[in-house]
Parts: structure tokens; C-alpha cells; sequence
């Protein structure tokens, strides 16, 4: 599994953080999203998907 | 002050938003038809606009979601020309903006409600609730528990975040107050929301000599933002940080008592309390009138041609009880129910950017609440408990509490 990010869209909203603390964390200076780990593994794919579906700025891909 | 109004109805008037509740809990019972029969439905609003509701889940987050509908909604009030044209947001009002404008503001606030920084801020949070309750123990009989509770938590708290004295709140308290309610005139809304600027600007004058450790000493030091901006920014997040967790507090007791089962639970299982807040979200979902959006040009939407220029409402509390995305009885507190990504800080860039301040908040407070008070309940009938019909955002006017 691949996740992508689009840093750009993102608008610090923290719902993946909520959803994969393993996988997601926010920059401190502006609570962009940071991505801990770009290839989760497969254990993880529920709450990473999760997070994609919640993300209100549609920032997360989830890749197979 | 208004209580609950008594509908006649409950099937919904085409051509109109439905209004009117039948139960204190749920959204007008129009609702339902209208997600059954016609999810996308044009409407003219009270104000004269004409234009559409969408009240299914899957449209709602479709509407806030998509940048071709636009934040900066005009007529949003009676006595907005329904032809008034589209007025740029005043300084700072972020939650009316559109793409980069929209951004760099939001950008400028985010680092401040991070997830981890909010968490941070619990014991802090855990310490005034505390206080709270320990001035209501020493009450004699029926307290409202709006006033001595649930009001002075977010206060206190976004006060504490802002760098604003908590002793002018009487003023401000009133302004943010006079700002939400539906029936205020134009006239009597700008002049609360100038009220709140100056109040803001003065202070924010204050910090650019003395700052101090606050969000907004942070802004001024910042130097990106210009002094009205600055206002406009300080008092929206002052605004948006007092009624709402107040009446999620408020209301989501009330809502508890009135479900003992479902409290009862609760009690027995703390581990429920993140799937509780996030179910009183999802059941009551304050923001009980919906987001405004405009469309920026023409938009087809599941078959319906909205065209440019016209009003969207997307009914938030409508979408929480849409049985395609919550099954199982979505009419039904149910503190149980499995997580599933809710409306009710909205979707899209402007999703509520305190959402993580206000379930620190809720959690807080509703643990130590009925911890304190094991045997707490109404002091008066749920049904004399007046409800904030009038508002935009609802809950109550009042919670007459004894223990
Ligand atoms: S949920 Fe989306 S918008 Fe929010 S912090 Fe994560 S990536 Fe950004």
C-alpha cells in the first residue's frame, strides 16, 4: 500500500491523525499533515483508508 | 426567548427549508421526506433567495467539498436584498473566502489546533472543568448548568488560547450572542460584529506593545495580517469558540439524561466516552439551519442544473441522520455506534478548525460532570427546557439542573 499527500490542499484539519497516529502527524509551525510512513504496511490499510475518507480537503490517496 | 415551537406538521411544505422541530434532539421531521423523495430540492428561502436544499449525506459533503460552489454567501439574513450583489467577506472572515485568500488564513491559524497541541492542552482543560464544578458543588438547589457550566469552559479556555481577559466577557459575550440570533436585524448584527472588531483591535494594540504568550500576541508579531484583519480573524475565532462547546455541552447532557440507558453505559465504561462525543455530535449537530455555499458558475448535480449564482444549502444535521451512511437506527443516540465520519464540523476547506479543542473540551466535561454528580437531573420537565429555535446555532436557552 502507498499513501500520497497533497500538502497543498491540506487544511490542518487533523482527522488522519485522529483516524492512523502511526501513519499521519501534523507540522507543528502550521498543522500540515506530515506522512510518518509512505508505505504502511497491509495491517494498517483500514485506518489509512479511514483517514482518506474523513480527510475533509480530499488530500490523502491511498494507492494499492 | 422562544421554547420549543409546536409544529402542525410534520410533512414538509415543497418549495420551502423545512423548519420546525418535533423532538428537541432531531432536525426538522421534513428532513426525512425530502431525503427519501427529493434530496436535491429548490426552495426559496425565508429571505426571498431562491435556491436549493440538499439534505442526503453523499450531496452534502459532494457541495462542501467542491470549489465550484463558493463560501462567501450573501442574504443570509432577512433584510439582505435577495438581489444584493456579492460583496467581498469583511477583513479577516475567513469562513466566507474562497481558494488562496481563503487559504492563507486558514494557514495562519492551523499550527495553533494541531491534534498534539490540543491534547497537550487537556490537563489544562480537565483543571477549569474542575473548577467549575466545584463553584457549582457549592450551589444551593436548581442551577442552569448553561451558566455555571457549560458557557464558562470554552470561554475560558479560547480566551486563555487568544490572550483575551476573561472579565470583558459580559460585552463580548453579548456581541457573539446578538451575531447568531436568526431574528437580528442587518443593522443590529454589523453592530455587534464592530463592536467585536474594536474590542479585538484595541486589544491586539495592547499586544503589539506587551505580547504575550497567545495567539493573538502570535498574529500581531507575525506582521501578515493587517490591523482590521487581525479583528476580523480574533473575533471569529472568539465567536465560533463560545456557543458552539457551550451548547454541545449543554444540550449533549440534557440529551444523556433523557437516554439513561445510553448514560448509564457510559458510566460503567469510560473507555465510551470518544465514541460518545462523536455520536452527540453526529445526533445533534447544532449547526441546525446548514452551510450556505453559492455556486461560482453553473453546476450539474445529480441530474439538477444548479445555476450560477444560486444558493446552496447543505443541511448538516440532515446528512447525520441518512441511513445510507449510518445504519442502524440513524434516528437514535447510540453511543455504540462504530465510527463513521460525521458532519457535524461540516467537510470540505472550511471544516471547523477547532474540532479538536472542542472534543478535548466535550470529553473533559462530560466525564467529570456526571462523575461529580452521579445523581444529576433535570430540575424541570424536558419539555420546559427552552430550546434555541432562534439561533443558528441550537441548543439550549437554559438548563435547570439539581443533583
Ligand atoms: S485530515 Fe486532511 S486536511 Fe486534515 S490534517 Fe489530515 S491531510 Fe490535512
Amino acid at each position: 500500500m502507498k499513501v500520497v499527500i497533497d500538502e497543498d490542499k491540506c487544511v490542518g484539519a487533523g482527522q488522519c491523525v485522529m483516524a492512523a497516529a502511526e501513519v499521519f502527524d501534523q507540522r507543528d509551525e502550521d498543522g500540515i499533515v506530515v506522512l510518518l510512513d509512505a508505505a504502511p504496511p497491509e495491517s494498517r490499510r483500514a485506518p489509512v483508508e479511514d483517514a482518506a475518507v474523513r480527510c475533509p480537503a480530499l488530500a490523502i490517496e491511498v494507492l494499492p | 426567548m422562544t421554547g420549543n415551537q409546536p409544529t402542525t406538521s410534520t410533512r414538509h411544505t415543497p418549495g420551502t427549508q423545512p423548519m420546525g422541530r418535533t423532538c428537541p434532539f432531531s432536525p426538522p421531521e421534513g428532513y426525512r421526506t425530502l431525503r427519501e423523495e427529493d434530496p436535491i430540492t429548490p426552495v426559496t428561502f425565508p429571505d426571498g433567495a431562491k435556491g436549493w436544499v440538499v439534505s442526503r449525506y453523499a450531496d452534502v459533503r459532494t457541495v462542501l467539498a467542491d470549489p465550484r460552489f463558493g463560501a462567501n454567501r450573501r442574504r443570509v439574513r432577512p433584510g439582505d436584498a435577495p438581489d444584493a450583489p456579492l460583496a467581498p467577506p469583511p477583513p479577516g472572515m475567513f469562513i466566507m473566502m474562497d481558494g488562496p485568500e481563503h487559504t492563507r488564513f486558514r494557514r495562519l491559524l492551523t499550527g495553533q489546533f494541531t491534534v498534539r497541541r490540543m491534547q497537550k492542552l487537556a490537563p489544562a482543560v480537565e483543571q477549569i472543568v474542575a473548577d467549575q464544578l466545584e463553584a457549582m458543588a457549592g450551589a444551593e438547589g436548581p442551577v442552569d448548568l448553561l451558566q455555571a457550566f457549560a458557557l464558562p469552559i470554552p470561554s475560558l479556555v479560547i480566551c486563555e488560547l487568544l490572550g483575551v481577559p476573561y472579565e470583558d466577557r459580559a460585552e463580548f459575550q453579548e456581541n457573539s450572542s446578538m451575531v447568531l440570533r436568526l431574528e437580528a436585524s442587518r443593522d443590529e448584527v454589523m453592530q455587534a460584529q464592530s463592536a467585536m472588531n474594536e474590542y479585538i483591535h484595541q486589544l491586539a494594540v495592547a499586544k503589539r506593545a506587551h505580547p504575550t504568550d497567545d495567539i493573538l500576541s502570535g498574529l500581531v508579531q507575525s506582521e501578515q495580517l493587517t490591523d482590521e484583519e487581525l479583528a476580523g480573524v480574533g473575533s471569529l475565532l472568539l465567536l465560533a469558540g463560545h456557543e458552539t462547546t457551550a451548547n454541545m455541552i449543554a444540550l449533549g447532557t440534557m440529551c444523556l439524561l433523557e437516554n439513561p440507558e445510553q448514560l448509564a453505559a457510559l458510566r460503567s465504561d469510560p473507555a465510551l466516552m470518544d465514541g460518545a462525543v462523536e455520536e452527540l455530535l453526529r445526533y445533534l449537530t447544532i449547526i441546525q439551519y446548514g452551510l450556505r455555499r453559492v455556486a461560482l458558475e453553473d453546476v450539474e448535480l445529480d441530474g439538477h442544473r444548479i445555476e450560477a449564482g444560486a444558493t446552496v444549502l447543505a443541511s448538516l444535521s440532515s446528512g447525520n441522520r441518512d441511513a445510507t451512511q449510518f445504519p442502524d437506527s440513524p434516528d437514535a443516540l447510540d453511543i455504540h455506534r462504530p465510527y463513521r465520519t460525521h458532519l457535524a464540523f461540516g467537510h470540505g476547506v472550511h471544516q471547523c478548525i477547532g474540532q479538536q479543542l472542542a472534543r478535548v473540551e466535550m470529553k473533559a466535561a462530560l466525564s467529570a460532570l456526571f462523575d461529580r454528580f452521579p445523581t444529576l437531573r433535570l430540575a424541570v420537565p424536558a419539555d420546559q427546557v427552552p430550546m434555541r429555535d432562534d439561533m443558528l446555532i441550537y441548543g439550549v436557552h437554559e438548563l435547570p439542573v439539581t443533583w
